[in-house]
């Protein structure tokens, strides 16, 4: 019984998580792009997408590499723009902390913005679902995301000099993210930090090395953080 | 950029980025977190997601940092819908559309 539900879970992830390979196939496949005509070889292009797996902070390293960044302002920089992958990684643990070691070690790996907000959303919904229930969809939603991530680098890499200008991949990334930020503007604390997020990355777009990133997800979080505050204290 | 330094960047990062993930769910499992910490991680994604995505949108690296139309009108539409509709599908099918039937009309 409880490998039918596994299974039909699993098959439902796949499902609901297709539709988001419409950006993911483009952004992958620009990274091949750029990574090659950054002067890149197949190996490290390859290299970048499937150990680092996180698109944001691929481009921001291989940016900061061309730019000739120090290798440590390199790392801090781009591991920055991941940070927002440890809040992923804390809101997953309600659902899925209490998997065996090597389970979590294995989410942990595939963990990505499309994967981790369509499961999250989920979770929220089928407050019914086991343990191996929310397992089994996580895998699902992470089974068509993280190979085609891998594939179509590839397929950037080898294609790359003769993609259409009119497809402009540069713009699936911010189309990407804003798409999966803007359904979960749920509260007053949520438009505050967005917002400041946007305001703070603009008036510090100048500096170097992404800081102006930096500066804007940490306002942006205590904006959230206060907001949320006062809205508690007022409706308490 | 000698290969040296790019493999020890993509290495570096690989493990790096392995480790934000693992943090909360390898190493806190079951244990309760401290409530400021979460209050601040609430508003991680949206908080940095729009942070990235506003650069990119209002100075595009295509015009040379230049304020393009589409791209604005294409970035708004995205966020309007996807707010209105609380749906992603509907976000990037307007963002992708609106770009699109812009750069066709030829603005």
């Amino acid at each position: 019984m409880a490998r039918a539900s596994e299974k039909k879970l699993m098959k439902r992830g796949i499902l609901d998580s297709l539709p988001f390979l419409v950006v993911l196939i483009p952004f992958a496949m620009l990274f091949g792009v750029v990574g090659t005509e950054a002067g890149l070889n197949i190996a490290q292009v390859m290299g970048f997408s499937v150990v680092v797996i996180a698109g944001a902070a691929q481009f921001t390293a291989l940016q900061l590499l061309q730019e000739g960044a120090p290798v440590a302002i390199v790392l801090l920089t781009a591991l920055a723009v991941n940070l927002r992958m440890a809040m992923y990684s804390a809101a997953l643990t309600p659902h899925l902390g209490q998997a065996p070691f090597w389970q979590r070690g294995l989410v942990a790996y595939l963990i990505v913005d499309q994967n981790f907000a369509i499961a999250a959303t989920a979770y929220e919904r089928e407050t019914q679902w086991s343990l191996a229930d929310r397992m089994a969809y996580f895998i699902g939603v992470s089974i068509p995301v993280v190979p085609a991530w891998y594939a179509f680098t590839l397929l950037g890499v080898l294609v790359g000099a003769t993609l259409p200008e009119w497809l402009a991949l540069d713009f699936a990334l911010p189309v990407a993210f804003l798409s999966i930020v803007a359904p979960a503007l749920r509260t007053l604390a949520h438009v505050a930090a967005a917002a400041v997020s946007v305001v703070l990355a603009l008036c510090f777009a100048f500096l170097p090395y992404s800081i102006g990133l930096l500066i804007a997800g940490l306002g942006a979080m205590m904006a959230g953080a206060q907001v949320e505050k006062i809205m508690e204290r007022g409706n308490g | 950029m000698d290969n040296a330094t790019i493999w020890i960047v993509i290495l570096g990062l690989g493990l790096g980025s392995y480790l934000i993930r693992l943090s909360f769910i390898g190493l806190i499992g079951d244990r309760p977190m401290p409530e400021w910490l979460l209050r601040h991680l609430r508003y991680a994604a949206v908080g940095i997601l729009p942070g990235i995505a506003a650069p990119l949108v209002v100075f595009p690296a295509e015009t040379g940092g230049a304020i393009d139309p589409v791209r604005l009108c294409a970035g708004i539409a995205t966020i309007t819908v996807g707010y209105l509709s609380k749906s992603t599908l509907w976000a990037i099918v307007a963002g992708a559309g609106t770009f699109a039937t812009l750069a066709i009309a030829g603005l």
